[in-house]
């Protein structure tokens, strides 16, 4: 049962084989037995997620279920889920029980899934190993002495130790991709604007974006048909036509134009990361796709500008926590000005403290134009790279991060060697454009290495027929870690 | 194992003294010791290093992209869309009186 994929899940709480109580208590107890080790999880609430499973029945036996109804779901805990503590990682939010939903779990809960927890996390989704989260670092289920990559590290665990059907993660440089990559499992990053932003608790907003993560292609594309669409409460949200994500996954990939961008094969990429890589595109060729030599030239660049923008925009976002209406107060402090200094800093930890540092100083008189805006110019020419090498390709290859999990604490208290793990997954977020990893092997000490797939603007459903068709081919996508 | 160094161009490498690491502090009303004042130095000059490598880069006539969806901003009609949810807001404060949030006094 733990193995099945949402759409056998969905068809035997359809035909009664299983009640959503019964699923969602044996994910309950699976958490019981395996979270302690793991600590993928920061807030489970059985009563809650059972009561929510108890509906799910009555629905199913109305007979107006849908896909995902009575499935449990895991939530990173960046979203604000009514009458849930909500902490986003950090002691800020260590008593935030969230008076409202965001838009992507009012989604799911109007599909009729179950909230089954919420899920660990990089404080304020700042970080790449889940080593910044107050509630403690994340193991990955690989090996418990390695990190599971952050930001989405707790649901990236979780899906790995078969711990929850499917979760969610948010993406704001890499974050739903390389853990994903780490912890073996697949995750997608939409295009920006596709998922709507209320309620998720805001990094750096013109990059942040909501996907889903999961054991398979059709997962996510099941997942991503409940949590797209249009929010007029998130003034970026898009307004398009509803889609079917599932609705090109078994087309043949004869004629796919695969695009290699020379600057992601360079000296860096780990040898074992690159011979995983390398038999993934020799697959994708024998499935009939061709093989394009693209460039990315500015894309080197976009560690630099992304530890610009992102942190301008956090500085902003974070302006928000100051001990008045909500979240963490100091418990001494003299006047206003000490309250809100005391509380933020010791609300806060130091990744956090690190990042609105670093934004208040790009956005402060003087530095303006020679951080902020010079970044925005270069994000441009980022952008237009990927523009140019669309014309010639229709998705992009290339390894979601230079190498496999790390051992926790190896990264130390270097932030800038942390930064770099997300060098090939920072770029799509600044161009805005749709990013995934799969599963595509094993590299050194038998850690899982991800495949990613770049597609353009809106190109989810070819980019997940892309994955699918990979996956009916190959089985890394369903190893499971020893003694799971 | 990293390719990527930071090739760091001289005339723009700065580095933060710890007079500007206190101001950048208070602007983000962030209190700090001494002895985190200067972690945070050495720390923001490396990331600081890093992001130097931007400025060899020619940006002339390059527009810059605040957004990756050049979208007017959306208007709706003017009127009111949100309930009173007072007291769901006020559980959740630190400090609440009367229906007020409570903060030290600002003025004498």
């Amino acid at each position: 049962m733990f193995e099945s994929s949402l759409k056998q899940l969905g068809d035997a709480l359809r035909a009664k084989q299983i009640s959503s109580v019964e699923l969602t208590q044996s994910y309950l107890d699976r958490m019981a037995q395996l979270n302690p080790e793991l600590n993928a999880f920061i807030t489970i609430n059985p009563e809650m997620s059972l009561a929510q499973a108890e509906a799910a029945d009555a629905r199913l036996a109305a007979g107006t279920a849908e896909a995902l109804t009575g499935i449990p779901i895991a939530q990173k805990d960046i979203f604000c889920a009514k009458d849930w503590l909500t902490t986003c990682g950090s002691k800020m939010l260590h008593n935030f029980v969230s008076p409202y939903d965001a838009h992507v779990i009012s989604q799911f809960n109007n599909a009729g899934a179950i909230n089954l927890g919420k899920t660990n996390m990089d404080e304020f989704a700042m970080g790449s190993s889940n080593e910044t989260s107050y509630y403690g670092a994340v193991k990955n289920p690989w090996d418990t002495a390695r990190v599971p990559g952050g930001s989405s590290g707790g649901t990236a665990a979780a899906v790995a130790a078969r711990l929850c059907a499917a979760a969610t993660g948010t993406d704001t440089g890499g974050s739903i991709r390389q853990p994903a990559a780490l912890c073996g499992i697949s995750g997608l990053k939409p295009t920006y604007g596709v998922c709507s932003r209320y309620g998720m608790i805001a990094f750096a907003s013109s990059l942040d974006q909501a996907g889903p993560m999961g054991r398979s292609a059709e997962d996510l594309a099941l997942m991503m048909n409940v949590m797209a669409g249009f929010d007029e409460r998130d003034s970026t949200s898009l307004q398009r036509d509803k889609e079917d994500y599932t609705r090109d996954l078994n087309k043949p990939l004869t004629g796919l134009r695969i695009g290699l961008p020379k600057e992601f094969f360079a000296a860096g990429m780990g040898a074992d990361v690159a011979k995983a890589i390398e038999a993934a595109i020799a697959e994708y060729k024998k499935l009939g796709a061709t093989i394009v030599d693209i460039s990315l030239p500015n894309s080197k660049l976009s560690v630099p500008v992304y530890y610009v923008l992102a942190p301008a925009e956090a500085s902003s976002n974070l302006s928000r926590f100051d001990g008045v209406r909500y979240g963490y107060r100091a418990p001494e402090y003299g006047d206003l000005a000490d309250m809100y200094e005391k509380s933020r800093a010791q609300g806060f930890g130091a990744e956090v403290q690190r990042r609105i540092m670093i934004g208040t100083y790009v956005l402060s008189h003087g530095y303006y134009d020679a951080y902020y805006i010079k970044a925005q110019r270069i994000r441009r020419q980022i952008a237009q790279d990927f523009v140019a090498a669309y014309k010639q390709c229709d998705v992009i290859m290339g390894p979601t991060s230079p190498s496999t999990a790390f051992k926790l604490g190896e990264k130390g208290d270097d932030p800038v060697q942390m930064y770099l793990s997300d060098i090939y997954t920072i770029a799509v977020n600044l161009a805005g454009l749709p990013g995934m990893s799969i599963p595509c092997g094993f590299g050194n000490n038998n850690m899982p290495v991800g495949l990613q797939i770049i597609g353009n603007y809106f190109d989810e459903a070819r980019m997940l027929n892309v994955a699918h068709q990979y996956q009916l081919a190959t089985d890394w996508h369903s190893r499971a870690p020893q003694g799971i | 194992m990293i390719p990527y160094r930071p090739c760091l161009n001289i005339v723009f490498a700065m580095s933060l003294t710890t007079q500007d690491v206190e101001k950048v502090a208070r602007l983000a009303r962030l209190a700090m010791s001494p002895s985190e004042i200067e972690t945070a130095r050495k720390q923001l000059n490396g990331i600081f290093g890093l992001i130097a490598e931007m400025q060899a880069v020619d940006t002339d006539g390059v527009e810059p992209m605040s957004h990756s969806q050049e979208l007017a901003q959306r208007l709706r009609e003017d009127k009111v869309t949100e309930s009173n949810q007072r007291e769901a807001f006020q559980a959740i404060a630190p400090q609440v009186e009367q229906g007020l949030f409570l903060v030290p006094k600002v003025i004498e």
